[in-house]
């Protein structure tokens, strides 16, 4: 989930969602204690090394939603680089589009490494059987949404993904330092865009206000649900995944670091946060936030955002269209081998 | 001699603004199919190479404002002027058409700018041979990754090569016009700022019949009708969708900086 992981488990209608983990394929003592040694001194796993099933599927699983939302996230930004109001903000945009197919491709190759292939993970997204975040479900209507984009949702990813910087696997681990340099460009592009805006017009500070008003609640979302407190009996993936040092911080404990984050960055902006409880905490050294409304989350992620069934049939679409494309690349390539081989 | 006179400044910034809004239409067009790619890897390169043409656009146009007197930046270039006042060819404005149409576009237009480049390395405005220098090295690659996809869908399957054939054939009306030499790309050529298009046109035909000749398609004969006057601010009808499309933002806030 854009750095996050809650698959099948979390959720509670299962129609759509990704096969489970499988029961572990037994790893032979010796095998079974090389892994947990390997966790325990907090070294990486490599993809030769032996690894219970549980493991690599949670990290396919994993990976494969991270690699999904990059290139679905093309799409709610690439949406405005026709349209972006100069041409430094459309090659900053271009570029910024550019970086998320990039690292689409790293973190296919990463999932790549555990035994199965983009085009499979391409199906698996194409049919609803691997999810991407949610976050892209949502429509940007203004230029001012590539701000908030990068600022807020870019913010969040970055705050996921810092931590996977240290994830067990090595090729994810290796993968996320690179993008995680890309995206904190990205989050002070988005910074950037709203700060110019809110020293424009009057529409142009309302355009800034309005995206952030939109954008806000959904980001605090990508952090997935509760997984602290009584939260943490709910079964959710936080536990094991920690235990294996796939995930380093809970949902929970992401989220508040994120608003903590935050709140100061929108006093600079000059943006007003959509939420009337936020205030500083000085007792817990936080600040508060109000409820938020997971009954929303759980109905976008289960298909019912404004733009799901958009986003899929877009990405779908390109898919199928370039299908003679690949296929005349294949051919050729068997052409040149077999040509080559004569030669 | 005095310095360069009004009159050869104008002329020269129209010929300037000819090649900047090759590239920045292009880049317009090439900005249209990211996440649309037949491929991830794709989507990469026709960004990366949507961005480098509105890098050169942008040296350009600044170099167009310079020169024209008029002090105009390369925003107030790119979204304030009206569709007569553009300068491309009819090539880079049609509509988005396929993978196919794409790759024989980009590889008649990349090896015009191969030419281009390279003959206004020696250009006697600095920023022009300063761009074409830098921009040259980009074309290269340009044209090479377009050379490549048209071998392998011409040389690839029967319907890719069914394919890469017809998109030659749409192609072709809009090729010859890059090569018109109109009185602004003259004087250019006179004064030693520009090239003559005309001089480019033995050496991109032989690249590109080569190219096509090796993917096993075929140029087709010349169509019965071809593009003519983009130089002149003269367009088609994609044009008009296109500045509208890429100026709206800029142009329903008057004044305002991004």
């Amino acid at each position: 989930m854009y750095g996050n992981d809650f698959g099948p488990t979390a959720q509670a209608s299962g129609t759509d969602a990704d096969t489970p983990p499988g029961p572990d394929e037994p790893l032979n003592a010796a095998e079974a204690g090389i892994f947990d040694d390997l966790i325990e001194a907090e070294q990486r796993i490599e993809p030769r090394d032996a690894m219970p099933d549980s493991y690599r599927q949670t990290l396919v699983r994993q990976i494969a939603q991270h690699a999904h939302s990059e290139i679905i996230g093309m799409q709610p930004e690439g949406n405005w680089i026709t349209r972006a109001p100069s041409l430094r903000r459309k090659a900053i945009l271009m570029a910024k589009v550019q970086d998320e197919a990039g690292h689409g491709l790293y973190l296919y190759s990463a999932a790549e490494t555990l035994g199965v292939d983009r085009e499979e993970l391409l199906d698996r997204l194409h049919t609803g059987r691997q999810r991407y975040s949610s976050i892209f479900n949502y429509p940007t209507l203004t230029w001012a949404d590539c701000g908030a984009i990068g600022w807020l949702v870019d913010g969040a990813a970055i705050m996921n993904q810092v931590p996977l910087c240290r994830c067990s696997y090595g090729p994810y681990a290796r993968a996320m330092i690179r993008i995680c340099k890309e995206e904190s460009f990205h989050q002070r592009q988005g910074f950037e865009i709203l700060w110019t805006l809110m020293r424009g017009t009057e529409k142009q500070q309302a355009m800034a206000q309005d995206a952030a008003d939109r954008w806000w609640w959904p980001a605090l979302m990508m952090f997935g649900p509760p997984d602290t407190g009584e939260a943490a009996q709910g079964g959710g993936h936080t536990q094991q995944s920690m235990a294996w040092g796939i995930k380093r911080f809970a949902n929970d404990d992401l989220r508040q670091k994120f608003v903590d984050m935050m709140v100061p960055q929108a006093e600079r902006l000059g943006i007003v946060l959509p939420d009337p409880e936020l205030r500083w905490n000085a007792e817990r050294g936080h600040y508060d936030f109000g409820p938020i409304d997971w009954e929303e989350f759980w109905r976008v992620l289960k298909g019912d955002g404004p733009c799901n069934a958009e986003r899929i049939a877009h990405r779908v679409q390109a898919h199928d269209e370039g299908a003679w494309v690949r296929e005349a690349a294949t051919a050729y390539a068997v052409k040149q081998a077999s040509r080559e081989a004569v030669a | 001699m005095g310095g360069p006179t009004v009159a050869t400044n104008l002329l020269a910034a129209q010929y300037i603004q000819g090649l900047a809004d090759d590239a920045l239409v292009y880049a317009q067009r090439l900005g249209e199919w990211v996440s649309r790619a037949p491929q991830i890897e794709e989507d990469m390169a026709l960004a990366n190479i949507g961005l480098d043409l509105l890098g050169q656009a942008r040296a350009l146009l600044t170099r167009v404002g310079e020169l024209d007197g008029s002090g105009r930046s390369e925003d107030d270039l790119a979204y304030l002027r009206d569709e007569r006042e553009f300068r491309n060819v009819h090539l880079l404005e049609q509509e988005v058409a396929g993978f196919g149409f794409e790759m024989a576009r980009l590889l008649w237009f990349a090896s015009y700018q191969w030419e281009l480049y390279a003959g206004l390395r020696t250009s006697v405005d600095e920023v022009v041979a300063g761009v074409a220098a830098k921009a040259l090295k980009e074309v290269t690659y340009h044209r090479d990754h377009a050379t490549q996809w048209v071998l392998r869908l011409g040389d690839g399957t029967a319907e890719s090569h069914e394919r890469m054939q017809q998109a030659l054939v749409d192609v072709e009306p809009y090729v010859t016009e890059l090569f018109d030499d109109d009185p602004a790309s003259v004087a250019a050529a006179e004064s030693g700022v520009g090239v003559l298009p005309s001089s480019l046109e033995d050496a991109v035909r032989a690249r590109v019949s080569a190219v096509v000749e090796e993917a096993t398609v075929a140029l087709p004969e010349s169509a019965r009708w071809r593009s003519r006057g983009g130089r002149d601010g003269v367009h088609s009808r994609p044009m008009g969708y296109l500045l509208a499309e890429m100026q709206h933002i800029a142009r329903s806030n008057p004044g305002a900086q991004w």
